[in-house]
């Protein structure tokens, strides 16, 4: 239970780290808010070693903590609205069965984006940002592949890593 | 842990790539017009801001114009000046087309969303 914690210190620290790495790669598309989710990797590991309400609360301190350094009240916002839903999608996929954590994490970066459209249409009261969709769906679809098969590979390495 | 893609990745995946080209398709076909808006200004001022994806019939500057927003364009009706320059100017829906009535000093610009800047980046 003891090494349960630390761990859980670990993994935040790791996915704030990862967090500020993504800052300095410049990794822009022309549509705002797309990148590449590298601490989702870090919440994917969590949610398969870990369980849902770990890497649900992983989530929320991270983002808290990288919002205030890095970013500011409306990242944390988006950031909050995505992680949750795509958290959701995670954890719905996972008990399903029959998906592989690519297919989770492809389902989680989708969501992630979809989240975040949702607050957007709610901050600028438009619907016509519904424009991103497409573009946003196929962002989420590749950096979730990339994270998934990333955490893939992990997650074969840490097998002894029991939690 | 099996290594690779199983084959519900694929129909997840799948569905994704639909999904994203069906709103593609609504967006070219029906939703295409629907994204801008038109915004009147009168002696520079805006009055008023709507959406050219409903339609709809409005008075402007007190009732000398009737702006008329339909199938994704907007064109002026009816003005009560002696040129009607603007009544028989085409109908507009791209963006920074504008329609200008200068009797009545009314602007009716066309902005599209696409082009509107947002001030906050997620992180």
């Amino acid at each position: 239970m003891k090494s349960r914690v630390a761990y859980f210190g670990v993994f935040t620290a790791l996915a704030l780290i990862f967090s500020y790495v993504e800052t300095l790669i410049p990794f822009h598309f022309g549509v705002p808010g797309m990148k590449l989710g590298l601490a989702n990797l870090i919440i994917v590991i969590a949610l398969y070693k870990m369980g849902v309400r770990e890497a649900f609360l992983l989530s929320v301190v991270r983002i808290l903590l990288s919002g205030f350094l890095f970013g500011n009240y409306f990242s944390i916002i988006y950031s909050l609205a995505g992680a949750f839903l795509s958290l959701l999608v995670m954890a719905g996929l996972k008990r399903a069965e029959g998906f592989s954590v690519m297919g989770v994490s492809v389902g989680g970066g989708v969501f992630h984006n979809i989240g975040q459209l949702i607050v957007a249409m709610l901050v600028v009261e438009t619907f016509s940002i519904a424009y991103y969709v497409p573009a946003l769906l196929i962002a989420g679809l590749v950096t979730g592949l990339l994270i998934g098969i990333a955490a893939n590979e992990m997650l074969k390495r840490l097998t002894n890593l029991k939690l | 842990m099996k290594d690779g893609l199983k084959k519900k990745d694929w129909i997840l995946i799948a569905v994704i790539l639909c999904v994203a080209g069906l709103t593609v398709l609504v967006h070219t076909f029906i939703g295409g017009a629907g994204t801008n808006r038109v915004i009147v200004k009168i002696e520079g001022a805006i009055e008023g801001i709507y959406s050219l994806s409903e339609d709809r019939e409005i008075e402007l500057n007190g009732g000398t114009n009737l702006l008329q927003i339909k199938n994704g364009q907007a064109s002026m009706l009816e003005a009560d000046c002696p040129d009607q320059l603007c009544v028989h100017q085409k109908p507009v829906s791209l963006n920074h087309e504008s329609i200008i009535c200068l009797p009545n000093k009314v602007v009716v610009e066309v902005e599209s969303s696409a082009n509107r800047e947002f001030d906050a980046v997620t992180n």
